[in-house]
């Protein structure tokens, strides 16, 4: 058990879930060819990612932020504008990645060594106005970001679609540069997961949670909050870079709607509290939850809609058009913050 | 031993009084910048129009904050719930709104007003009831909670009356602008001041002429103590957030006639923006709230002329810069 | 007038930590009786149980017969029950005269009353309408109690008025709560100060982690230095 750096799941359930999950992103481009599937699986992988180091910060280290996008933004625009500006090469997209990455470590030490100093409440306005700071910066420099429409532009070639590993097929399907971008995906997501269990499992992650659950005790048992705390920021925020940046790649393209905007923070903070906060797993399951039931539940949802509308309903069609699909949403979180406060790996383990 | 007990002269109420002094100054320093007065007159006039809105509705978030620590991130949507109950009332009552006499325009505008802050009130002690109270204390919870209720709400109000922007015309004769002495001034502007003048002063008064206003301000400080002295201060927030979200509503209604259309998309637009001024106004401060409102007002209709491109950022910048200089806003309150 | 208080077999835990382990205690009524012990005995947090600001997790408390221990805070005050808090929590961006509107519940200031409080601590009468927050320490200790006998209650709760007061203030204090005493209002009163506690006191009860180790009257323990040492760790007479 030393890959899970002796995190067990601790429940049969729980484990079973992880399994299916993991194996089936693992053979996704041999189990469901197609594009669409392989969006979903991608953007469960990316998800997971974003939600793991969210968690890190929210579940582990009991810091409540809203500039966890703007460090997922940073990624991906970091390998837009290096592979817009630079053309299509690996060292383009090195560069931005490692470009990226310091900027991202020092506005979350500046965030993080602010947020010392003021109340829990304070601190999340002061992210929350610095998030939105940052969207409107990054819309205005559209020379650099492309404004409003965002970046498109061509990766390197043995990721793109068109290109093929070899002739022939292995188990019915072409390895084509969509599934070795795909698998670029999957091994950096679950890489760097592994890294995040690491550290929340290590002296460092226990004794963020030491002072999650008791300031004042800590530091009179000489823990130096100040440093664990602002490192905890730093690592998240690389965390959010890098998936940012494989979302980057995977899309080809990279835009406000797509990595700044405030509603995938709000889906960040949904997926960690439905998945379990403090528990590296809850963002693997939360995220696959959260991904098929955003593409598939909002089929089922204009189903039902359009049933209602014929047979007459008042209201009900309203209520269950696809593009409503955040209402149960919202819904589902509410009921999970005062039911289910640990989350879906929290029941699994059978904690209420 | 104190002054007093050496028979010196009585100290004096001090009233902190450069906070205050800001807008005049950034007012003062934007003059000059600005050249011409009757640009920096009708700036100034929108600024201050602009600042009434917003403290309208900011205000009773850092009232219920103070009070209660309840940050209610579903603020916004009671923004957006007062414009749309606008539209409910405006648009129907087009006779009144669209003809050019200013008896029956100002009675419909005032019968949106009432109408936003009723239904705004009241969804409030539903949105309190149900969603707040149960995580009294947890701030985590609480924080998570508003944010699902501020989704849920801004579905319903789409789900309610469509994911369109409507347009909602100003009643007509608060059309167009006034020329004083060379500087445009428009009528609306003038009205919206109006309306937030009132709400300022009102709540002046109630807070520092009538016993409830005196709860209020003891328990921003001690909510402890003043249920020790035996007053059921949890009664007394329910009545402070029904307050807080029909004032909010009431700021709807007059931001979404300077805007001349109603989403409720504007309910998270604002909501950052209210967030802002109630940190550099001081949480739990009405007057900190009403200086920051104004302050933030200004500064945009000024870097919005002479800066376009900072005018965005032009918030943050004022917050920090204000946070450097009093780390706990303009006016904090004791004991937070 | 007055009401007697009973605990019975008081339980408190903050948190993971148990402070009050089974507290009885009786405060009879239209006397004065002292809480004494070490810091950290519990004494506050059986004040602040009384009052409603913590909830017991055990036992029964009585005021005059009725019970009280399930009552919010804001309850047991309009029972009748007034706080003076160690910190003394006075409302600092209020004035003084507001501070004291608030205290009055049952209807206005009574000017005769609020006289007869300026006799007791003249400088409330030249602090009327400043911010309480400009006042000091010793002044807003005054505040505090004026407080609690703005309107007649029936008991009081006072916890460590004197600490850090200067020794001519402590004397007014002193004059103070034997006024009161004379009213027959009911007080239990938590001290380190002893000179206040032989004066003031009629009977004393001791804590120690979270019970009572003593009971008795406050004469016979002035008069027994061993029991003093003992109990208290010192003499009544080593200190002021």
């Amino acid at each position: 058990m030393m890959i899970l750096s002796g995190d067990r799941p601790r429940s049969p359930a729980l484990a079973a879930v992880l399994v299916v999950i993991i194996l089936t992103l693992a053979l996704a481009p041999f189990l469901f060819p197609g594009a669409k599937p392989a969006n979903v699986a991608a953007n469960i992988c990316v998800l997971a990612l974003l939600v793991a180091s969210y968690d890190l910060l929210l579940g582990y280290a009991g810091i409540v932020s809203f500039a966890h996008v703007m460090f997922f933004g940073i990624g991906a625009y970091g390998v837009a504008i290096a592979l817009y500006g630079l053309g299509p090469s690996w060292g383009a997209l090195a560069l931005g990645v490692l470009a990226a990455l310091p900027v991202s470590i020092v506005l979350a030490l500046a965030i993080g060594l602010f947020s010392l100093r003021v109340q829990t409440i304070f601190f999340a306005m002061v992210t929350l106005a610095v998030a939105y700071a940052f969207n409107v910066l990054a819309s205005q420099l559209s020379w650099a970001t492309g404004g409003e429409d965002g970046r498109s532009f061509q990766v390197p070639e043995i990721l793109r679609p068109g290109f093929h590993l070899f002739e022939g097929e292995v188990f019915g399907i072409a390895i084509s540069g969509r599934v070795l971008s795909y698998y670029l995906v999957f091994v950096a997501a679950a890489l760097l997961f592994l890294v995040l269990l690491r550290i929340v499992n290590s002296p460092f992650g226990r004794v963020l949670q030491a002072i999650r659950e008791n300031p004042f005790r800590a530091e009179a048992l000489g823990y130096r909050i100040v440093f664990h705390r602002t490192l905890a920021t730093c690592i998240s925020a690389a965390g959010a870079t890098i998936a940012g940046a494989l979302s980057a790649l995977w899309l080809h393209y990279t835009g406000p709607d797509t990595a700044l905007s405030f509603s995938i923070q709000i889906d960040v903070l949904v997926v960690v509290v439905i998945g379990g906060m403090g528990s590296m797993y809850g963002a693997i399951v939360g995220a696959a939850l959260f991904v098929l039931a955003q593409n598939y539940l909002q089929a089922l949802m204009g189903r039902l809609s359009s049933a209602a509308a014929e047979a007459g309903l008042p209201l009900l069609p309203g209520l269950f058009h696809p593009d409503r699909w955040l209402l149960w949403l919202g819904l589902m979180f509410i009921l999970a913050v005062y039911f289910v406060p640990t989350g879906i790996v929290g029941k699994l383990r059978g904690k209420g | 031993m104190s002054a007093s007990e050496t028979g010196a002269a009585l100290p004096r109420q001090r009233i902190d009084i450069l906070p205050a002094l800001t807008p005049l100054i950034v007012a003062a320093i934007a003059a000059p910048l600005i050249g011409s007065p009757s640009t920096f007159v009708t700036l100034t006039i929108a600024g201050l129009a602009m600042g009434m809105m917003i403290f309208t509705m900011a205000s009773g978030l850092t009232l219920v904050f103070g009070l209660m620590d309840v940050l209610n991130f579903g603020h916004g949507a009671f923004i957006a719930l007062g414009a749309y109950v606008a539209t409910l009332v405006l648009l129907p009552l087009a006779a009144w709104s669209q003809v050019d006499s200013l008896g029956p325009n100002l009675a419909v505008l005032a019968l949106a007003l009432f109408a936003a802050a009723l239904v705004c009130g009241l969804v409030g002690y539903a949105f309190e009831r149900l969603l707040v109270a149960p995580v009294y204390g947890q701030h985590l919870k609480q924080i998570m909670v508003t944010i699902g209720g501020a989704i849920v709400a801004e579905q319903l109000l789409y789900a309610l009356f469509g994911p369109e922007f409507i347009p909602l015309p100003l009643p007509a004769s608060l059309r167009g602008s006034l020329i004083l002495g060379g500087a445009a001034i428009e009528k609306y502007r003038i009205a919206a001041t109006i309306v937030g003048l009132i709400v300022f002063v009102g709540q002046m008064l109630i807070l520092n002429r009538t016993k409830i206003g005196l709860l209020i301000r003891a328990g921003v400080e001690n909510r402890e103590m003043v249920e020790a002295l035996g007053y059921r201060v949890d009664r007394l927030f329910i009545g402070v957030f029904m307050a807080g979200s029909a004032l909010a509503g009431l700021g709807g209604v007059l931001w979404a006639l300077y805007r001349e259309q109603v989403h409720a998309s504007m309910g998270a637009e604002l909501l950052v923006l209210t967030f802002i001024v109630i940190i550099i106004g001081g949480l739990g401060s009405v007057g900190g709230c009403f200086t920051g409102a104004i302050l933030v007002a200004l500064i945009a209709n000024y870097a919005g002329f002479l800066a376009p491109k900072l005018a965005l950022v032009s918030n943050i910048a004022l917050m920090v810069a204000v946070l450097l200089w009093r780390p706990r806003g303009l006016y904090p309150v004791s004991g937070r | 007038m007055s009401a007697s208080l009973v605990l019975q077999g008081v339980h408190t835990h903050i948190g993971r930590y148990h402070i009050l382990q089974g507290v009885d205690l009786a405060a009879p009524e239209g006397e004065t009786t002292m809480l004494l012990g070490r810091n950290g005995a519990g004494k506050t947090t059986a004040l602040r149980t009384i009052m409603g600001l913590w909830r017991a997790s055990e036992g029964a408390i009585m005021l005059d017969g009725a019970p009280i221990a399930a009552l919010h805070a804001s309850a047991i005050a309009r029972a009748g029950v007034a706080y003076v808090p160690e910190t003394m929590a006075v409302f600092s961006d209020l004035s003084v005269r507001e501070n004291l509107v608030l205290a009055a519940r049952d209807g206005p200031l009574d000017p005769a009353r609020v006289e007869w409080i300026f006799g007791f601590f003249p400088a409330l009468k030249k602090f009327w309408l400043s911010r309480a927050g400009t006042l000091s320490g010793g002044q807003k200790q005054m505040l505090s109690i004026a407080r609690a006998i703005v309107e007649p209650r029936r008991l009081l709760l006072i916890d460590e008025p004197t600490k850090g007061l200067a020794p001519a203030i402590i004397g007014a204090l002193i004059e103070c709560l034997k006024e009161i005493k004379r009213m027959g209002v009911t007080i239990l009163l938590v001290e380190q100060n002893f000179r206040v506690a032989r004066e003031v006191g009629d009977h004393v009860r001791v804590m120690d982690s979270g019970r009572i180790i003593h009971q008795g009257a406050m004469a016979a323990l002035a008069a027994d230095n061993q029991l003093q040492s003992r109990l208290l760790g010192l003499s009544l007479d080593a200190h002021q």
